[in-house]
């Protein structure tokens, strides 16, 4: 499953906010690597930095300390290889929706004759093609987030970035999309970084399942997911008899506490990030019970 | 009809048939066209030249941190300073023509759209800037792609505000110096006591504001189209 060169490398990465009150660290020393086609969840308590350990992906931040490498080469700035979608669509209410699935063309200067055919086959394929001079405000949320998953494809990235995708959508169409953007992207063969708080999401759509802890965020759990029926549709592998064995085990890594509750430190190990500089954890093996 | 009455008095008020006799006679010898064309272009003028002026320094404060830190607290001050006590200043500076007058209105709109656009280029939306960087934007592509499409309401609603503020500026302009235009006709009849010359002038004003309202609110059904 890992391949020589990781598709995207995290090496010691931490990350600090400066603030007029003070220093809030917002990730600790997170190592991992992720393999071209892997699809990884990343999981935690809310705060914990699963936004900004995205951010530092794409590139818009810069972490204080740690490097981050894309197919072995280390990130500057933003690279054209990543495609990132945000929580909720932010589809340009002045633009058609066609000149939205063209934004991230357009701004990279792509805007080409073969470019529009790949993007009229996007649009063709995936139901959007009868409405591709429709405004934004004339469909529905569902809609509205592929056409935003399309935008990001439109720029044919490797990597792909999701930033709760479906947070902001009712859950009969999440249930639905989970299973369409599932399918696009591994038809696409696109490296997959999904952020979520919700733990059924992650165990339906992903080959691995990473845990962050409270803030500071650390890498607290590498979770793999298979099923004895193989790779499954997100909706058919929430009635795989594994489902119910990885969710506890996420609900249990992620030890959630009311507010106000002390956090049990005991649980907490320390140094749990990576031991030794420039070998980081490879992801532990964990057949179901 | 209060008036033919004797309830009010119509030499103070004036009467409305009497304003309809003013308003074709005045038709008739050509100088009510004449004033009316001239506050008219005044005013679009200066409302013109005070949204375009007032949005390019809108984008001048958002393109630089610094300058928008520097200018604030004086763009805060002459905000709220009242621009027509200026006029007699624009007319010892610029005399008493045309230009004193554009320069009262200007200053009045200018402001006002500067504070309004920059403040709707502060509202747009982060996450849309954070979307077009995460596709490699420059800062003059968020401006293109984001900042400037997403404030095209805000900048009809300066334009419409502006078509309220020229008139202001050109009238108070007018009362002050000229020796033509509606607000002119308003002092004249005034100084002079024919109030009706005054009421039709002020009559015609009200008719002219709401005419250059009108073609903003197209102005806006044309560039909004995808709102509805």
């Amino acid at each position: 499953m890992v391949s020589p060169v990781p598709k995207v490398e995290i090496d010691h990465v931490s990350m600090k906010y400066l603030t007029l009150e003070g220093e809030t660290e917002a990730l600790q020393d997170i190592c991992l690597s992720i393999a071209e086609g892997e699809f990884v969840s990343i999981v935690g308590p809310s705060g914990c930095g699963k936004s900004t350990l995205l951010s530092l992906i794409s590139g818009l931040l810069k972490p204080t300390r740690g490097r981050i490498l894309i197919d072995g080469v280390p990130l500057q700035g933003i690279t054209h290889k990543l495609g990132y979608m945000l929580q909720q669509d932010y589809l340009f209410e002045w633009r058609t929706i066609y000149n939205n699935v063209i934004l991230g063309l357009e701004i990279q200067g792509k805007d080409k004759r073969s470019i529009r055919r790949q993007v009229d086959d996007l649009l063709q394929r995936y139901g959007l093609w009868d409405f591709r001079h429709h405004y934004p405000h004339q469909l529905s949320g569902g809609m509205r987030q592929r056409v935003a998953l399309i935008r990001t494809l439109a720029i044919n990235p490797d990597i792909l970035l999701l930033d709760e995708p479906f947070a902001a959508l009712d859950y009969q169409t999440r249930l639905y999309l989970e299973d369409e953007v599932a399918t696009i992207l591994k038809g696409e063969g696109k490296t997959v970084i999904l952020v979520t708080h919700d733990i059924s999401e992650a165990v339906a759509m992903s080959d691995r399942v990473i845990v962050l802890s409270r803030r500071p965020g650390r890498v607290k759990a590498d979770i793999k997911i298979m099923f004895a029926a193989g790779r499954l549709m997100p909706f058919a592998t929430r009635k795989a008899p594994e489902f119910r064995h990885y969710f506890n085990r996420i609900w249990e890594e992620l030890d959630i506490h009311v507010e106000g509750t002390p956090a049990s430190k005991t649980k907490q190990l320390p140094g749990q990030g990576c031991p030794n500089p420039g070998t980081c954890p490879v992801p532990e093996e964990n057949p179901p019970a | 009809m209060a008036a033919d009455l004797r309830l009010i008095d119509p030499f103070i008020t004036s009467q409305p048939s009497v304003i309809w006799q003013t308003f074709q006679r005045l038709l008739k010898d050509g100088t009510l066209l004449s004033h009316t064309g001239i506050t008219v272009l005044e005013t679009t003028a200066s409302f013109l030249i005070g949204t375009i002026l007032g949005t390019l320094i809108a984008i001048l404060l958002w393109w630089s941190d610094f300058l928008s830190q520097v200018l604030d607290p004086y763009l805060v001050i002459l905000n709220s300073t009242p621009k027509t006590a200026l006029g007699p200043l624009f007319i010892v500076f610029l005399g008493d023509g045309m230009k004193a007058i554009i320069t009262m209105a200007l200053t009045i709109s200018v402001i006002v759209t500067v504070v309004m656009v920059y403040t709707g280029f502060k509202g747009v939306d982060p996450n849309k800037i954070k979307l077009v960087r995460t596709f490699g934007a420059s800062r003059l592509q968020v401006l293109q792609k984001v900042v400037l499409p997403a404030s095209v309401p805000t900048m009809i609603a300066a334009l419409k505000v502006n078509v309220g503020m020229a008139f202001v500026g050109v009238i108070v302009g007018e009362f002050l110096v000229a020796r033509a235009g509606l607000g002119y006709l308003i002092i004249y009849g005034q100084q002079v006591f024919q109030l009706h010359l005054a009421m039709t002038s002020v009559v015609i004003l009200i008719i002219t504001a709401a005419l250059l309202y009108r073609l903003v609110s197209c102005l806006e059904s044309r560039f909004l189209r995808w709102k509805e």
